[in-house]
């Protein structure tokens, strides 16, 4: 079957559910909108399998090259005969995975939100948005040129907020929907004049056209670009780490990370899908679409990789300290994103070298399964609990043996234990930075320990530590909760054994990964020695841990407040910004534009009271007023206006 | 006839004119408003008919302009003492000042 | 000083005379009776210039016709001998001021210009001017007379609208409000009757 007769339908058919629920949801379909909603993505994810079996296994490669293949494009808004936007479903071998994780982890979500929340007033609003949310993520995917892709990616930050302001009337959720959205369209501002640069210089916006200018060394574009500069660095140089600056901001890298532990106030399912798999990773994919430039521009690709390195290692040191589960998750994603980022970064370009470009892309794949089966295994836990401390918890295996066994899987995967996914995707990150750097090789194995220290922290404060005080148990959770776990679960385990080179490289041909047991040695070690601490210091209840962090003192509260990264901005916004541009600012418009206009009404308002005693209604002073006129006129034409 | 100046008779028409200009500014009452109104519209008449008499004598303009200027007194009486009436009715009286509702 | 000239001033102050006492006098009846000699005193002008024809419509419409409709009118609306009330000083002031400089300058105008009268006889006759007023080729006054006939239909038209009281309006009110009240009154007792009952 040819790919133009259904491939729209995928990004379509949560749209029409977004649209149908969101017009008739509350009054119609409020207890089967969940239904309405997991059916419509059903579909979506079988058809998104379909045609990733067909791209794979029967026509995307051609002689052994995958084909970037375009099933619709569509001229939308004409400029000019160059600059043109346009709306197109681009198929390659990154959109083609990253359509069947969002629609399979989007699908695990809905099916997981049926039961999670129930008896919630605004049930066929929140599968509404989450449909809007997944059409937009899919747009973003399937996106053909770099303006479509920004479009998606605004639609996809408002549905984000929507979701992370689901809960309205706590002030915290409201406050961090605007934190988040305020940040990331602050980074969203690089985007887009990255994106202005780019189309402006390569006159086209769209990525094929864009990659083929750009790349060949003869042409007029590059030779433009790369020889004009702003400030001693070069246009593409800019426009390049302008574009990386919106995916920053959407992947959460540091200095732009603040917003995401504060969207943990969102429901949990929504963490799952949007802070975990799929709109987070929205900015390893951007640069992973853009790759090719940025592997012709070496000081972007630096800043990619010791941005993503900075973010991966900082981030995995203040998970260790939080409490609250989720936000010890959203740390984690943040420094997994991290380890992403980083990849690209120390990639290079075709056969050998591309081997960085394929980690980050295992990586995303294996993470988007593990980590939204630990938010949805946090949920089961919340769901219980009725709470996010984690001093509320511990011992809970007894009453959650489904989310425990779970959940420990999903840790084993992301600590980097054989045979779990996330061992084989993270081995060949380290190989890809051992290969090109010895410094980020170094960082990424501490982090790697540290990654399953904290992870195991969480495990075992959830589920052992302390004897469990839960006061009148339910069951666990209703089977809708359940099912979405185990074949999470499944997948996680098992995700490491596809291939992943044979399918995804960066010049798209086979990239034939080599296993080589001794390197796993150091990775393994570090992950093992992580677990055996976490398990020395969190497996029973004993005052070890607040021993441990009252040696390290201000390091350990440093990492608990998140390095003040916070309070950075706030003074900065604060004190700075508001003090010298927005006081100013609010004076002048308080004062001189408010004072000018009051100014003109008023004068305006006396005037007319000192004249309208003219108008007394009396028809004979109009007569003489009328009179008098003519007088004047009559004077001035006989003897003035000669 | 001819040992009268012409600006004697005209004298007379302007004399007559203002005399009811005054009246129109001074009287309250609306139907001695229409009587200076009248007396304006005379007036002018006077003076259609001595400048036709005596400086186009070979033409009869003049004559036909007061006759119409007749006709339109009459109907505009007419009007004017219909629109009197009813607003007596409405305001039990005819003072001008009475009627002043289209103030500011 | 000849003797038409004697008789030109003396109903030119005529005129003027009754004119002012017309605009000035304190009774509307007055008023109106004076308005009535000044009109025939223009009248008498114009038997003195020599056009009876005009003299004849003016004594016919105005006197005959306006006149006794102002006369109509004013027993309609007024008591008569009742005082009309003063004016304002400073509004008499200020139009005498007005006037007094209008008539000034319109004078001063026509005193500078100095009319010279031609020479040539006026003559014409009441079959000259009706031919004219129907005549259609150049000069004639056809259309003119036609619009005014129209004129005149329309402020008959208009007069009885304005001054017609609106009879279907008022009575049809009164009517229904009858109507209500009569509606009313059995209401109130079934009311009451049912109260009772209970």
């Amino acid at each position: 079957m040819n790919y133009s007769s259904y491939i729209a339908l995928i990004p379509l058919l949560p749209l029409a559910s977004f649209v149908l629920l969101g017009l008739f949801g509350r009054k119609y379909f409020k207890n089967f909108s969940g239904i309405i909603g997991c059916a419509v993505l059903l579909v979506s994810t079988v058809l998104a399998l379909y045609a990733a079996y067909n791209y794979f296994f029967v026509n995307g490669k051609v002689n052994g090259v995958y084909q970037t293949i375009i099933p619709i494009k569509y001229v939308w808004l004409v400029f000019s005969e160059k600059a043109s936007i346009d709306m197109g479903i681009i198929l390659d071998p990154i959109s083609v995975m990253m359509l069947v994780i969002v629609t399979f982890v989007s699908l695990m979500v809905h099916i997981f939100s049926i039961g999670y929340m129930k008896g919630e007033e605004r049930f066929s609003t929140y599968y509404s948005f989450l449909s809007l949310f997944t059409f937009s993520m899919l747009g973003l995917v399937v996106a053909s040129n770099l303006f479509q892709i920004y479009i998606f990616w605004e639609l996809v930050g408002v549905s984000s907020y929507l979701l992370i302001g689901f809960y309205y009337d706590r002030p915290s959720a409201v406050a961090a929907s605007k934190k988040a959205f305020i940040v990331t369209r602050f980074a969203d501002l690089g985007f887009l004049i990255g994106v202005l640069i780019l189309g402006f210089q390569a006159e086209t916006l769209d990525f094929n056209t864009m990659i083929q200018r750009l790349t060949d060394t003869s042409s007029p574009q590059l030779l433009a670009i790369a020889s004009t500069s702003f400030l001693g660095i070069s246009l593409l140089t800019w426009a390049l780490t302008l574009v990386f600056i919106g995916g920053a901001g959407k992947s959460a890298m540091f200095p732009l990370h603040i917003w995401l532990p504060d969207a943990m106030e969102g429901p949990t399912p929504v963490s799952a899908l949007i802070h975990a798999a799929t709109m987070v990773v929205a900015g390893v994919y951007l640069v992973a679409r853009l790759f090719p430039l940025f592997h012709i521009n070496q000081a972007s690709l630096t800043v990619v990789t010791f941005v993503g390195l900075l973010s991966a290692f900082l981030a995995a040191i203040i998970a260790c300290t939080q409490t609250d589960i989720k936000r010890v998750l959203a740390y984690s994603t943040m420094s997994q994103i991290g380890y992403m980022m980083f990849a690209l970064g120390v990639s290079g370009y075709g056969g050998e070298f591309g081997l960085g470009y394929t980690a980050s892309m295992f990586h995303l794949f294996t993470h988007a399964f593990f980590k939204s089966l630990l938010f949805l295994g946090a949920g089961v836990v919340i769901h219980f609990i009725h709470s996010n401390e984690m001093k509320d918890m511990g011992g809970l295996r007894k009453y959650l043996p489904v989310a425990n066994w779970t959940f420990l899987i999903a840790c084993l995967a992301i600590a980097g234990i054989p045979p779990l996914s996330g061992f084989f995707s993270k081995e060949e990150i380290l190989l890809a930075a051992y290969q090109s750097n010895k410094l980020v090789y170094g960082v990424a194995l501490f982090t790697s320990g540290l990654t399953a220290f904290y992870m195991f922290r969480l495990y075992f404060s959830i589920f052992w530590n302390k004897n469990a005080e839960v006061h009148n148990p339910h069951g666990e959770a209703s089977f809708s909760m359940k099912m979405p776990l185990i074949i999470l679960a499944v997948c996680s385990a098992l995700a490491g054994f596809i291939p992943f080179g044979k399918y995804i490289s960066s010049d798209r041909t086979v990239l034939e990964s080599h296993f080589d047991p001794m390197f796993s040695i150091a990775p393994v070690a570090f992950g093992a020695i992580g677990i055996l601490l976490a398990t020395w210091m969190y497996k029973n209840e004993n005052g070890k841990s607040e021993r441990v962090s009252q040696t390290l003192g201000g390091f350990y509260k440093a990492a608990y407040k998140k390095f003040y990264i916070d309070e950075a901005y706030l003074f900065i916004t604060k004190k700075i910004i508001f003090n010298l541009i927005g006081k100013p600012a609010s004076w002048i418009d308080r004062n001189i534009v408010d004072g000018t206009m009051n100014g003109i009404a008023w004068t305006t308002g006396r005037i007319s009271t000192l004249i309208k005693g003219v108008q007394s209604g009396r028809v004979q002073s109009y007569a003489l007023y009328f009179f008098g006129g003519i007088v004047c006129l009559v004077i001035i034409f006989l003897y003035l206006w000669k | 006839m001819s040992d009268v100046p012409m600006s004697h008779i005209l004298f007379v028409s302007t004399a007559l004119f203002f005399i009811g200009m005054y009246g129109l500014f001074t009287r309250r009452n609306m139907i001695t408003m229409l009587m200076a109104i009248e007396l304006i519209l005379n007036s002018v008449n006077i003076n259609f008919v001595v400048f036709n008499k005596y400086l186009y004598p070979d033409k009869l303009d003049g004559i036909f302009f007061t006759i119409f200027i007749i006709t339109i007194a009459a109907a505009e009486a007419a009007v004017a003492i219909a629109i009197i009436i009813n607003l007596y009715r409405s305001h039990r009286s005819i003072d001008v000042e009475n009627a002043s509702e289209m103030k500011y | 000083m000849s003797a038409s000239a004697i008789i030109f001033y003396i109903i030119s102050a005529f005129i003027l005379g009754a004119g002012i006492l017309a605009m000035t006098t304190r009774k509307i009846f007055r008023s109106a009776i004076w308005l009535l000699f000044s009109l025939i005193g223009v009248a008498a002008l114009y038997f003195w210039l020599q056009v009876e024809f005009i003299a004849a419509v003016q004594i016919v419409v105005y006197v005959g016709g306006i006149v006794v409709l102002i006369i109509f009118s004013i027993f309609l609306t007024q008591q008569s001998g009742v005082e009309m009330p003063k004016q304002s000083g400073k509004r008499i002031l200020f139009s005498a001021l007005a006037v007094l400089f209008g008539f000034g300058l319109t004078f001063l105008q026509i005193w500078k210009y100095n009319f010279q009268p031609t020479a040539k006889n006026f003559n014409w006759t009441v079959s000259k001017i009706g031919s004219q007023m129907l005549s259609t080729t150049t000069g004639g006054y056809a259309l003119p007379f036609e619009v005014v006939s129209m004129l005149l239909l329309a402020a008959m038209i208009g007069c009885i609208v304005i001054a017609m009281k609106a009879p279907s309006a008022t009575n049809g009110k009164a009517k229904e409000e009858e109507i209500e009240k009569l509606n009313q009154e059995p209401k109130e007792e079934i009311i009451i009757t049912e109260i009772s009952e209970v």
